[in-house]
């Protein structure tokens, strides 16, 4: 896929300024149990405050314990990233005072982060990743309809994040898109995060500035709570509007912390710098610091699976085209039903190509699945079917016309071959009985074969005769060299 | 008063019942009370089934543990299941967890009766045991006087014969101190050895739970019961107590033994009597066969100024989740202003002094003074460690005096802050280095009033550390 150019317009105005964009990314990491205790992690659509213990309560005397797991996916996505890992990663406490956090403060990490300075490639660019850090979420407040109280639920305080900063390498709001789109391709590929913003386990804050080209860094405002890739992209677009309006009035930008308004689409003042609090970092005295040596590292990547980008690398070496690869492996669900098929086509003869099989994967399948609305998961789908019913068109058994019909069903289940048969959808090919069709239109319509003898461009009006005279089943192109041979034509002119 | 010891030998073979045990127990704990304020609660009835589970136990010939029978006082900001837990505050005051710390798990299943909740500072902030939403606690000796604290609950029960066996917590001196006030043995063993899982934290790098007994082999048999990693605190650690003495009794019990004085703990600010019991005990020693010079720790002028940064601190961070949101005295305040809620709760449910410690806390971890204080603070405690270090490089361990005075009167020091601060000079460095240390009586120094002996020995070698103790004790 390719980019627009780095410093897009924004809107439909054209400016000279451009915009300077970094991301902070909350990923819910994909563990059984919380980051201290060992509630359970998986609580979305829970009855509120069942996944509680003395320790995410944070009852007085309970201690936190690290859980292990939730260290090593850490780790293993911020080695995706590129970041080199810290031997001896630390948490510290950050205090607030909000009925979210049980403690009042959140145990995250200050600067001993699990991985710092990685790199990640999108389009050509480098997006630098300043840092990879740990953190236990929030739990959630509740504000019921015109009461006098707030309710808190905290299922998910304790729950694991991993939150990824990037340095402000971000030209314009597509590419934020693109940027998050390739995050949560490797946080799924490597089973770290279900990425699923609308399950809030996938959030992002971004920093936003705008300069001209060649100036410093502008003043930036941080845009915080984004919860869909669609108002990140929306969000940075209007606040980048927003000061380039300020600067070309000659006002300064202030360093504020802004929110976001879905339903308004526009962003709202939440503090400025004036309010911008003191977290009073202190290192855990409750947690030791933990040790990530060269040993578990490269016991890390040795367990880490296919990245996306090893994916595409290897789908174009195959012959999928780039922009197909690019899709499939940014779309994670697609990647892995990918692969079924690549498996599955290797076990059946005529084999279809990689590249057939994205182009059907990409266009007839991914249109079938979005008309289910998410009923369709990809391991619902039996990739040996699917491939039997791609063979059979490039067999040219059934037309592409049959094929699509019965493409609903073999992704519910069904059995290509037996749908084929039971629907006598299989292509007439055979030279004598389509001739016989062939002379009876002939027969039936000799004033139509009278014209094409005339004007051989209408050969068309007699195919689609036949066509519909065998019920769809007859092979177009044999009909077309049939149709030429009784008329004398020369096959080059119709 | 019988030892732990003893009463276990005796329940064990079934010669006493643990109900016996029990009811006289509970019978001296309601006498002390009324004089020393000694405990927030007993647990009457919960002492009294469990009392009847051990003796179940005995007579179906199972094995009842080693301290079976044994009834022990619990300091207040320890939780136990089921059982009010206030850490002396007013914000607590309605606090049952739902769940028993580590230790006291531990001890109940090796056979002890937690026997009640004993009183103390707030949070375990004070030198006095005087800051208590429950009142003052009493020297059992003098009930105008103080019994030091925090632990002074724990110290005047054992003090005064209720139990032969407490818990308390000491995070610059709070288990030493108030046993040498109290004339009883106090031992605040190794960081790690003991889990903190369910001591309500106040500084928790400095924290450390430890025992109260007036037999140096009743701290033993506690120590080699609850120790051992705990998979619910993160900072314990995997080592032992073996339960038996191991110095041999003879002549010369000590001889082999090198025992170093910190000079610098000898000098100005210890009070005459408790400076001649020492020497008297170091000619003791010296009679039993131990080696005794002089060693230095340099950086004990800084020890106070570093703990007070370090622990306030920590407390800041620890105490943040008193706001009475989930538990605690909640002030309710109109609307949803939560804010103002947890203001008010805090400002109400804390004790003075726990808003100082609040307060000098928040303020050295703030942005301004970070550097200035807390960086310095760590940098400081690693200076003190390496001095507790070297000094005990060449001998068995340190020896102070538990504290610079005996016991005072009650209100003498409570407008005085850095008086009472400046007390905790000779115990705090043990909590800085992570080091154990026990104090054990000493005899009476001044006013009648006993002081205390302080050994500190090098981490995890507790063993070594009780047996000097112990020939001390019987000196």
């Amino acid at each position: 896929m390719t980019l627009r150019a780095p410093s897009g317009p924004h809107g439909a105005r054209r400016t000279p300024f451009e915009s300077v964009i970094g991301l902070e990314v909350h990923l819910a990491l994909k563990t059984r149990s919380k980051l201290f205790c060992g509630c359970s992690a998986e609580t979305f659509g829970d009855a509120p405050n069942v996944h509680v213990c003395p320790v995410c309560l944070g009852l007085p005397g309970s201690l936190p314990v690290v859980n292990r797991a939730a260290v090593d996916l850490a780790a293993t996505f911020a080695l995706a990233l590129g970041c080199r890992i810290t031997p001896q990663t630390q948490f510290h406490r950050k205090h607030y005072f909000y009925p979210d956090a049980p403690k009042n403060y959140q145990i995250s990490q200050f600067d001993r982060p699990v991985g710092e300075a990685g790199v990640v490639e999108i389009g050509g660019r480098r997006i630098g990743i300043t840092r990879c850090h740990l953190e236990e979420d929030a739990g959630r407040l509740v504000h019921p309809p015109y009461a006098d109280h707030s309710l808190v639920d905290l299922n998910r305080a304790g729950a694991p994040l991993l939150e990824m900063v990037s340095e402000p390498d971000i030209r314009s709001p597509e590419e934020a898109r693109l940027f998050l789109e390739h995050l949560r391709a490797i946080a799924q590929s490597l089973g770290v995060s279900d990425a699923a913003p609308e399950q809030g386990k996938m959030r992002a804050d971004v920093n936003v500035s705008v300069r001209l080209p060649g100036e410093p860094l502008g003043t930036k405002v941080e845009i915080k709570n984004l919860n869909s890739f669609k108002s990140v992209q929306a969000a940075i677009t209007l606040e980048a509007r927003r000061q380039v309006l300020l600067r070309e009035a000659g006002a300064p930008v202030e360093q504020e912390t802004r929110g976001w308004n879905e339903g308004g689409q526009k962003t709202y003042v939440l503090r400025t710098k004036e309010g911008s609090a003191d977290y009073r970092y202190l290192a855990d005295p409750d947690l030791p610091p933990l040790h990530l040596d060269e040993v578990a590292i490269a016991r890390l990547r040795g367990a880490m699976r296919e990245l996306p980008e090893a994916k595409r690398e290897r789908y174009v070496a195959l012959g999928v085209r780039a922009a197909e690869a690019e899709l499939i492996v940014l779309d994670v669900p697609q990647a892995t039903m990918f692969d079924a098929l690549l498996e599955a086509a290797g076990a059946i003869e005529p084999r279809p190509t990689p590249h057939t099989l994205a182009t059907w994967l990409t266009g007839e399948v991914a249109h079938a699945r979005k008309g289910a609305e998410g009923t369709l998961a990809p391991e619902d789908i039996d990739a040996t079917a699917l491939v039997a019913l791609i063979a059979a068109v490039e067999a040219r058994t059934i037309t592409l016309t049959s094929a699509k019909e019965l493409l609903g069903d073999v992704l519910a289940g069904a059995d290509p071959a037996t749908l084929i048969e039971a629907r006598g959808l299989r292509q007439i090919g055979d030279a004598d009985a389509l001739g016989a069709m062939v002379d009876g239109v002939l027969a039936d319509h000799p004033e139509v074969a009278a014209d094409v003898r005339e004007n051989p461009k209408a050969l068309n009006a007699l195919v689609g005769r036949v066509m519909r005279a065998s019920g769809g089943q007859a092979r177009a192109d044999a009909v077309r060299a049939l149709l030429q041979e009784r008329l004398r034509l020369d096959p080059d002119g119709g | 008063m019988t030892s732990a010891v003893q009463i276990a030998k005796e329940v064990r073979s079934g010669g006493r019942s643990a109900v016996d045990v029990v009811t006289e127990a509970l019978d001296r704990a309601a006498a002390s009370q009324a004089r020393t304020n000694a405990f927030v609660t007993i647990s009457s009835e919960r002492a009294l089934v469990a009392a009847r589970r051990i003796d179940d136990v005995v007579r179906s010939g199972r094995e009842p543990g080693p301290l079976a029978g044994v009834p022990v006082a619990i300091k207040d900001n320890i939780c136990t299941r089921g059982l009010r837990t206030t850490a002396g505050s007013a914000i607590l005051r309605d606090f049952v967890p739902p769940y028993d710390a580590t230790v006291v798990a531990r001890l109940e299943a090796a056979g002890a009766i937690v026997l009640g909740k004993t009183n103390l500072d707030e949070f375990g902030m004070g030198s006095s045991s005087e800051r208590s939403a429950s009142g003052p606690v009493r020297h059992p000796l003098d009930p105008g006087r103080v019994t030091g604290g925090s632990s002074g609950g724990s110290a005047a029960a054992v003090a005064d014969g209720v139990v032969p066996l407490a818990l308390g917590s000491d995070t610059g001196g709070s288990v030493r101190q108030p046993a040498a006030f109290c004339g009883v043995v106090g031992c605040k063993p190794t960081y790690g050895l003991l889990s903190r899982y369910g001591l309500i934290a106040y500084a928790s790098s400095l924290d450390q739970i430890g025992v109260l007994s007036r037999d140096v082999e009743d701290a033993r048999l506690a120590l080699a019961v609850m120790s051992g990693r705990d998979p619910l605190d993160a900072t314990s650690v995997d080592a032992a107590v073996a339960p038996e003495r191991a110095l041999a009794t003879s002549d010369a019990p000590l001889a082999g033994v090198r025992i170093g004085v910190v000079r610098e703990l000898m000098g100005e600010g210890v009070a005459p009597g408790v400076r001649s019991a020492l020497t008297a005990l170091r000619a003791r020693l010296e009679g039993l066969g131990a080696a005794v010079v002089e060693v230095s720790v340099p950086s004990v002028r800084l020890a106070v100024a570093t703990y007070y940064v370090i622990a306030t601190a920590e407390a800041s961070s620890n105490l943040a989740r008193y706001d009475a949101m989930l538990y605690g005295a909640r002030v309710a305040v109109a609307g949803d202003d939560q804010e103002r809620s947890m203001r008010r709760s805090r400002a109400a449910g804390l004790g003075r002094e726990v808003q100082r410690r609040i307060l000098m806390g928040t303020f050295v971890l703030s942005a301004g003074s970070f550097d200035a204080y807390y960086r310095r603070a760590l940098q400081v405690r690693r200076l003190v460690a390496d001095d507790v270090a070297a000094a005990l490089a060449g001998v068995d361990a340190l020896l102070t005096p538990t504290a610079p005075t005996v016991s005072w009167p009650l209100g003498a020091r409570l407008d005085d802050p850095l008086a009472m601060y400046l007390g905790d000079v000779t115990t705090c460095i043990a909590n800085l280095a992570g080091a154990p240390a026990v104090s054990v009586p000493a005899g009476i120094a001044e006013d009648d009033l006993p002081c205390g002996a302080q050994f500190v020995g090098a981490p995890f070698d507790e063993g070594r550390l009780l047996s000097i103790a112990a020939v001390a004790a019987r000196s």
